[in-house]
């Protein structure tokens, strides 16, 4: 199919243009000769190719729509894609608001690693299930996905600020934490090279097991280093796994999604360790310095501004957008599904920091904070409920 | 109540801080905003008597602070959450899949969870979201809503409406913005006021004392949402009513007319056929998922037809069906007919809907019937006579055949899922019956001595469509709360209340100005209205809070 030919790789486009970007992102950082003048133009040929970039991940969107028939918004690797899409979308938003170049060093590398996330999922364009067949599906997703990219920025520049603003001299408790949520991110990253390395070398090996009464076969692409509880190696000539997945993780392919953690943490960390071995300082020590000429109050006020644009967009797409399509497909707009509790939970929690910031007056690090661990609610919900806690919304 | 007369005339409720007309500080009552500590004065909620700063003495009074605090609803909102989380830890008993070993709670949790699992399961946390100690906590957060807002509401609504151009000079140079200017002619300030207005500022004035307001409704956000909210929550208890919520669950198979539970024996549905399509396996498209992940439903749906009884006034009177809706219910389409909506909720394949048995001798190798007969598994009959002069008395039919904790055979439901029957064959002229036991995948002759064998020759299928009705009459309150949340958010959070105030002293005057956020906002506007004059900028004294 051309189409679906054209679509990836439009999409590939887009995500080597958001790589250029970033690069002239980092101009505007690095050079203190250079005149004001310079770095205004590497800040404007930067967002430019952010938006073709853009464009071009618009255009895998509507041509895999072309494709498929519905909008490509119904497993896992079409909504993480589209995710990512929105988070560019919104740093586009907040840059011609506030103009800051140093947001682009840092948020479009990030919604990268959301992008390459996603490809790792199956991305053949599968049929839509009767449930999802509906315009509410383009309605309820692109409205979460718009909210949740736009909380995606606060998060950037919560980070941003924490990075800037916490004192990197000697170790602390508060640059310990900072450095947990930086190396976080690097288990994402753990988790994409080993499944691109593996899937490169055509990796397979297939367990039974038994999965309440049920006896189901799963297939690993990530050698085995955890089996399915109570599983057997069906394959030949692959290396035996060292252990049993336990036996309460449950679900389908609870063991093998558990051994795609135990890879995605050791990669992670052998990453992690060589980054610091290179930098011979804590991540966020080195980073530090590349803030120094961002002023706190601007990422403070990016940071809150994205909350008060991005919270209501996601109660409506989230909650209440959410709440009408249940209603018209089970008959009933609330039923305390994992999905729908986690959504209520990122909701609460993002009304909790409206309330401490405009009322206890909580600015700056403690709302820095608060950006951090918000996103990492919504990140929760994406990957933990959709992947590990059973329910209705599990795709993939 | 020692209410408190301000220098300026002005009446004011024991509470005050700034006075509601002049804003001048009261002394005594600086300590409620924190004022005594500050150069700068509290504006949040300009100084006005709020019940849960003022009266601390009665049982009354205390509940009412605790519960106007936003600390304490922060930290409910902060239990609700740490609490729903845990719930979701693992599924809810509701969610227990059904392939589960047993889905009896009791057995589940700690079959499958171990000892964390049997905790969850003795604490509640398994049907935690209707238990009553999680719906207390909704309902606290509630009343922490409705406190907080009167709290609020109501002496900021009055303070907003008393407050005067004329202000006192400490407040205005207690406020955040603030200049000084020694001498200023009077068509400068002719054309500051001009200048406000263009910008969309409300004048007012005072003896040359002058207010520029603007975007007050933005002051109400807060509490619009707040209402919202409530709204919500009220709407979810007047659900728990039948009059407001019903919810039944119909099981209709292929071809049959069944009252619809839950709408008083006055609607029938008739299901005219049931489908489950598939995605077609060779669409170029789908292909390879497909191959990946098997087939995938493209399409669950009842033909149904809905009728209206119209003879239910009469009790025990024949019901008389009158059509009323010819629908296709599908997933995403419900059927909708008078405050009733029907929707596609599961089906149950291959059910059996009659069976046909032949009769042939014991010894026969080749089973050649002797006689046949069908039995209607819907409605059976007790006795069958055949043409070849066999009788055959049905003694026991189980519709959903299984063994029962006591070996016994019995029946799991009404449904004929699995049936089995003993049938008592009296071969013709004997008058002494022959005992089978018969049912898919058994043949039991009970004594081992009867000279015939019934066995099943070919049987008949259909699909039953399982349908969910619901009657919500309290959507609307649902709506009407989200709407009025999402107004209140978008009121609170993309406007501003900014407020200037110029005080005229000697041949100079005082500028302040005053805003609920966006300070940089309100600093352009002011310099915007006082270019090219005389007028000095206003400084930012921002305080910042360690």
């Amino acid at each position: 199919m051309d189409l679906v030919n054209l679509s990836s790789n439009l999409l590939f486009v887009a995500f080597i243009l958001y790589l250029i970007a970033t690069l002239f992102f980092g101009a505007t950082i690095r050079d203190k000769r250079s005149k004001r003048n310079g770095k205004e133009i590497a800040g404007k040929i930067g967002i430019t190719i952010t938006i073709i970039g853009f464009l071009a991940q618009l255009g895998y969107f509507i041509t895999r729509w072309m494709a498929s028939g519905h909008a490509p918004l119904g497993n896992m690797f079409e909504f993480v894609t589209f995710l990512g899409m929105a988070m560019v979308l919104a740093f586009i938003i907040i840059y011609f608001m506030y103009r800051l170049s140093f947001l682009g060093l840092f948020a479009l590398p990030l919604a990268m690693i959301m992008i390459a996330y996603a490809s790792m999922f199956p991305s053949e364009l599968a049929p839509l299930v009767p449930t999802l067949n509906s315009n509410w599906l383009y309605i309820h997703v692109s409205t979460v996905a718009v909210g949740q990219g736009i909380l995606f920025i606060s998060f950037v520049a919560g980070l941003m600020y924490l990075i800037k603003q916490i004192d990197q001299r000697k170790r602390t408790k508060k640059n310990t934490w900072l450095e947990l949520v930086l190396y976080s991110i690097f288990l994402f990253i753990g988790f994409i090279v080993s499944s691109t390395i593996f899937s490169i070398m055509d990796y397979e090996a297939t367990f039974e097991y038994q999965d309440g009464t049920q006896i189901l076969e799963t297939e690993y692409r990530l050698p085995p280093i955890a089996a399915p509880n109570n599983g057997e190696l069906l394959t030949d000539g692959v290396r035996e796994p060292w252990f049993e997945a336990p036996a309460w993780m449950q679900g389908a392919d609870a063991g093998r999604k558990f051994n795609t953690v135990i890879w995605s943490v050791i990669t992670g960390t052998i990453i992690y360790g060589l980054t610091v071995l290179t930098l011979r300082k804590r991540v966020g020590a080195a980073l530090q310095p590349l803030l120094r000429g961002v002023k706190a109050d601007l990422l403070d006020e990016i940071m809150y501004r994205s909350v008060a644009i991005g919270f209501p967009i996601f109660t409506l797409g989230g909650l209440v957008f959410a709440a009408i399509w249940a209603q018209i497909a089970w008959g009933r707009f609330w039923g305390w599904d994992p999905k729908e509790v986690w959504a209520l939970i990122t909701w609460f929690f993002y009304a909790a920091f409206l309330h401490l910031r405009l009322s206890r007056g909580w600015h700056g690090e403690k709302s820095g904070w608060l950006a951090v661990i918000g996103f990492g609610i919504i990140l929760f919900n994406l990957i933990v409920v959709n992947l590990i806690l059973a329910g209705l919304h599990s795709y993939a | 109540m020692n209410k408190i007369k301000c220098e300026c005339g002005h009446v004011n409720p024991e509470g005050t801080v700034l006075c509601e007309a002049c804003g001048k500080p009261i002394e005594g009552n600086q300590h409620i905003d924190g004022n005594d500590k500050k150069l700068l004065l509290n504006m949040r909620y300009e100084g006005s008597a709020r019940r849960s700063q003022t009266y601390r003495k009665s049982i009354i009074d205390k509940v009412w602070s605790f519960f106007s605090s936003v600390k304490v609803g922060v930290w409910l909102i902060v239990i609700a959450l740490v609490a729903s989380m845990i719930g979701t830890l693992f599924p809810q008993q509701q969610f227990i899949p059904q392939n589960a070993e047993s889905r009896d709670p009791a057995v589940y949790y700690e079959a499958q969870f171990g000892i964390i699992g049997k905790i969850y399961y003795e604490l509640g946390f398994h049907e935690m979201y209707s238990s009553w100690w999680y719906l207390l906590l909704l309902g606290l957060i509630g009343v922490s809503l409705v406190i907080c807002s009167l709290d609020r509401f109501i002496p900021l609504y009055k303070a907003l409406k008393i407050q005067k151009p004329k202000r006192h000079e400490t407040f205005l140079n207690r406020q955040r913005l603030y200049s000084e200017t020694e001498a200023v002619s009077e068509t400068e300030i002719e054309q500051v006021k001009e200048r406000l207005r263009k910008q969309r500022y409300k004048i007012t004035e005072q003896n040359g004392h002058i207010l520029a307001e603007k975007g007050r409704f933005s002051r109400w956000g807060p509490y619009v949402n707040h209402i919202g909210l409530i709204i919500i929550l009220l709407a979810a208890i007047l659900r728990s009513t039948p009059i407001m919520f019903t919810d039944e669950y119909v099981w209709v198979r292929e071809g049959e007319t069944t009252v619809i539970p839950g709408t008083k024996g006055e609607y029938y549905i008739e299901n005219k056929k049931f489908y489950v399509d598939y995605h077609n396996p060779e669409d170029e498209r789908f292909k390879d998922a497909i191959e990946q992940s098997g087939m995938v439903e493209s399409n669950f749906q009842t033909d149904a037809v809905i009728y209206k009884d119209t003879n239910t006034g009469l009790p025990g009177a024949e019901s008389e069906l009158e059509k009323i809706l010819e629908y296709p219910i599908r997933m995403n389409q419900p059927a909708k007919f008078d405050g009733y909506t029907l929707y596609q909720s599961g089906y149950q394949p291959n059910e059996f809907s009659s069976m046909t048995f032949k009769i042939h001798e014991t010894d026969d190798e080749d089973a050649t019937a002797v006689d046949s007969f069908t039995v209607d598994l819907f409605e059976p009959e007790s006795e069958y006579i055949l043409d070849n002069g066999f009788r055959i008395e049905m003694e026991q039919y189980y519709p959903d055949y299984y063994l029962d904790d006591d070996g016994e055979p019995a029946s799991e439901t009404n449904f004929p899922r699995n049936p089995a029957f003993v049938f008592l064959v009296y071969p013709p002229e004997s008058s002494s019956p022959e005992v089978s036991f018969i049912g898919i995948g058994r043949n039991v002759d009970a004594t081992g001595e009867n000279e015939y064998k019934i066995g099943i020759q070919d049987f008949e299928t259909h699909f039953v469509s399982g349908l969910t009705l619901r009657v919500d009459r309290t959507l609307i309150f649902f709506g009407l709360g989200a709407a009025i949340f999402m107004i209140g958010v978008i009121q609170g959070m993309y406007w501003q209340h900014r407020r200037v105030w110029i005080h005229p002293k000697n041949n100079g005057l005082l500028l302040a100005a005053h805003t609920n956020k966006n300070w940089f906002g309100l600093s352009k506007d002011i310099e915007k209205a006082i270019e090219k004059t005389n007028i000095k900028m206003v400084e930012d004294r921002q305080e910042l809070d360690k």
